[in-house]
């Protein structure tokens, strides 16, 4: 049955996490990205909130709530809209804990889940980009090669969310030659273990809070039992699909806030005796960055229901992607030109948002849905 | 819950719509090109297919709102290039009657077909413009002006024509009344020669000191017993039946980019390309890549005319949200058969196929039912908080 009606508990977590990204999130955004870091104790902040533990299975210590990539998406749109580079700081850790809850074996959930239930913080990620220009993730450099029982990881990450406080990674591998993703796995990798070497990446253009690292795998040994999911592993796709949703549903958020801040200025601005609001050429393109944000969000929901109602999200996850690739950067531009000169200042936040948005929209792995 | 499934039932009724909408297909052409040939009431086919009625008969009441099914049913016609097997009894004017009309008013003429007629050679969406005049002398109303861009003009049983009592009091004057065929000083002046569509009537009207009486006012007037409650006459009136159309006429544009797609998709399969989902969008062609996004521009179209419908169904506000899916729906149709042309090449522009027929009957969905333009309009003002008076 078709719906676009949200649950109650839906509306009371995107509520919860709307008020905290407007009221934690974006009074710290700017000082974030001029620091290139996010304050420690706001990630403490965002750890008690209790939602990275949300629906970590019971059994596992966590509060057991089904895993809806809907209200995923909710939540990644509330948090995107105080400040994406904050919000992807804050719950790196569901880079590496939705992975484990949705494809994990029974014995991984119940071996790696618990310690992110406690009250204490415990940073985790995803490493999934290269160095290689037109990046693709079928063609990936880094391998796991079988070594008898377990596997050996050799490669170079880059551009890995909070990588330097990551204690635990999920990291991307090509681990056979069955042709594109079919090949590829993931893997469970100790951020101390030998061979693992992270350090800051180069600096980035936008979301700079989020901490991005390199993460460098010399003769990595990893166990058997370690490559995500039973067996010889899980199919990626779909962890692969709640990404592109959540680094989608975070644009959603962050358009929408570049949209809330470029309407009540341009209903002030005055320029030839009215405000430039009631110019068309500026209301026009006001009214373009709200349709293609309707349209971004209603694109994320679509992808984020398929998995939900247990169908193949790929497609719907690629749709969604390129469609809030193509406009949620457009909106962030706009946003940026209707400020004119003052948007290009770093006094006010359009041409941090050009920045993010711009992040947001090329990496593929900033937030798991 | 969120949720985008359809129950089988609904997929069973929007599979046969569309088996329906195929058959039409072999009609397509000929009426393309015998414009001035009036479409039957019904084709012989149509006796294969069980009138929409009969499908929706047994439909779990908990199921998708039914009018995010009709919308959907609307984007299965249209996403086929032909002509209905059976002519709709009625037409726009119904709407507005069923929205504004007193209860003895829908009564007397509820089973014509009435056609709506709003738009004068100087006044498009800017309905306030109107220069039609009505004026009461006794019992009667004296109607005077010209109207154009009548749809179902021709073959239709009468119309709603929208006039003004009083030019100093602008959008307030502009009333609307009944009148029928045949009416003295109503002429039908001409049959449009369109771009597209066109097996569907397009009619220019005049009307010279044309007499009716007075309870032809739609929704009466302080002369005329009304119960309580009832539509009003006024330009808000028929308003209303706005927020019904425009996912409606969205929906029409978005079925015609589908039905544009799906020919460059599938020729296109035939010549080895495909979009691979599994691809990075680096390691896809150009034409791969036209497809994909042109398939992504039509699904967040669909969805936003899903959103306005679910909104009315459900009984929300949904001014914002009906031009959003007009504006989509209105871009989607100019764009996709454009694109499903750029990427089928020359050839996508030969009769051999229906892309072409595609980007001239969908052309017409940015423009009526409000252009993209004025759907902007409408946005920006509600997003803004301005009024009319404040953003013109």
């Amino acid at each position: 049955m078709i719906s676009f009606a949200l649950t109650e508990e839906q509306t009371q977590v995107r509520d919860t996490l709307l008020s905290f990204a407007t009221s934690e999130l974006a009074t710290r955004a700017r000082s974030a990205d001029e620091a290139r870091l996010s304050p420690s104790e706001l990630l403490d902040t965002a750890w008690s909130l209790g939602f990275t533990a949300l629906s970590i299975p019971e059994d596992c210590g966590g509060g057991g709530a089904p895993r809806s990539l809907v209200t995923s998406a909710l939540m990644l749109e509330a948090l995107g809209y105080g400040c994406a580079g904050l919000a992807s700081a804050a719950f790196a850790s569901m880079l590496f804990v939705n992975p484990l809850i949705d494809l994990g074996s029974e014995e991984q959930r119940l071996r790696y889940l618990p310690e992110f239930c406690g009250e204490k913080r415990r940073a985790a990620s995803l490493a999934l980009h290269e160095g290689a220009p037109a990046f693709d993730p079928a063609r990936m450099a880094t391998r796991a090669m079988r070594d008898g029982k377990g596997w050996v990881l050799t490669g170079t990450k880059r551009l890995v969310p909070m990588g330097e406080h990551a204690s635990r990674l999920l990291v991307l591998a090509r681990a056979s030659d069955a042709p594109g993703l079919a090949g590829i796995r993931a893997f469970i990798v100790d951020s101390d273990a030998t061979g693992v070497t992270i350090a800051r990446d180069s600096g980035t253009l936008g979301l700079t809070a989020a901490g991005f690292a390199r993460v460098e795998l010399a003769q990595v040994r990893v166990p058997a039992d370690d490559v995500l999911g039973d067996g010889e592993g899980a199919d990626i796709r779909p962890l692969l699909a709640s990404l592109r949703i959540g680094g989608a549903a975070l644009a959603v958020g962050l358009a929408r806030a570049v949209i809330d801040f470029a309407i009540p200025y341009a209903k002030e601005r005055v320029a030839f005796g009215e405000p430039i609001a009631r110019k068309q050429s500026i209301a026009f393109m006001l009214a373009d960055m709200h349709i293609e944000c309707e349209a971004m969000r209603w694109m994320v929901w679509k992808a984020a229901a398929e998995a939900d109602a247990g169908r193949d999200a790929a497609k719907a996850s690629v749709l969604a992607q390129d469609y809030v690739n193509r406009h949620a950067v457009r909106i962030a531009d706009d946003g940026l030109q209707i400020f004119g000169g003052h948007g290009y200042i770093r006094d006010l936040p359009p041409e941090m948002w050009l920045r993010n948005m711009r992040v947001l929209t090329s990496h593929d792995a900033i937030a798991a849905a | 819950m969120v949720d985008f499934s359809l129950s089988d039932f609904d997929r069973a009724v929007l599979d046969g719509v569309a088996a329906e909408a195929r058959v039409g297909e072999k009609y397509a052409r000929y009426y393309d090109e015998h414009e001035d040939e009036v479409l039957p009431k019904s084709f012989p086919e149509a006796a294969q297919f069980p009138p929409i009625q009969q499908r929706l008969r047994g439909r779990p009441r908990d199921d998708t709102p039914m009018l995010l099914l009709q919308v959907l049913m609307r984007i299965e016609r249209e996403a086929h290039c032909g002509v209905p097997l059976r002519q709709a009894p009625t037409a726009l004017g119904n709407a507005a009657l069923g929205a504004a009309g007193t209860d003895a008013q829908k009564a007397r003429w509820g089973n014509l077909m009435l056609a709506m007629s709003i738009t004068e050679p100087g006044a498009g969406s800017d309905t306030k413009a109107i220069q039609t005049t009505a004026r009461l002398d006794g019992e009667e109303w004296v109607l005077n002006g010209d109207k154009i861009f009548v749809t179902n003009g021709v073959r239709c049983d009468g119309a709603i024509v929208w006039a003004t009592v009083d030019k100093s009091a602008g959008r307030g004057g502009i009333k609307s009344f009944l009148v029928l065929k045949g009416t003295p000083g109503f002429e039908l002046v001409r049959k449009e020669k369109k771009l597209g569509i066109r097996s569907s009537d397009t009619a220019a009207y005049a009307f010279r000191d044309c007499r009716i009486p007075r309870d032809h006012l739609i929704g009466g007037d302080e002369g005329v017993p009304r119960g309580e409650g009832e539509g009003s006459a006024s330009y808000k009136g028929v308003l209303k039946t706005f927020n019904m159309t425009r996912p409606f006429v969205a929906a029409g544009g978005v079925g015609k980019a589908i039905g544009a797609f799906r020919v460059a998709r599938d020729e296109l399969a035939k010549e080895g390309i495909a979009v691979d989902f599994d691809d990075s969008r680096h390691a896809r062609s150009a034409t791969a890549q036209t497809l994909l996004e042109l398939e992504a521009d039509i699904e967040a179209a669909t969805l936003t005319v899903m959103h306005a419908a679910w909104l009315a169904s459900d009984g929300m506000p949904n001014n914002l949200e009906a031009s959003v899916a007009k504006a989509k729906g209105g871009e989607v149709c100019r764009t996709g058969p454009q694109r499903a042309m750029d990427a089928l090449g020359a050839m996508g522009l030969s009769h051999d196929y229906q892309v072409e027929q595609y980007l001239r009957d969908g052309r017409i969905a940015d423009i009526y039912e409000g252009t993209g333009q004025i759907q902007r309009l409408v946005i920006a003002r509600e997003i803004l908080g301005y009024s009319s008076a404040e953003l013109t």
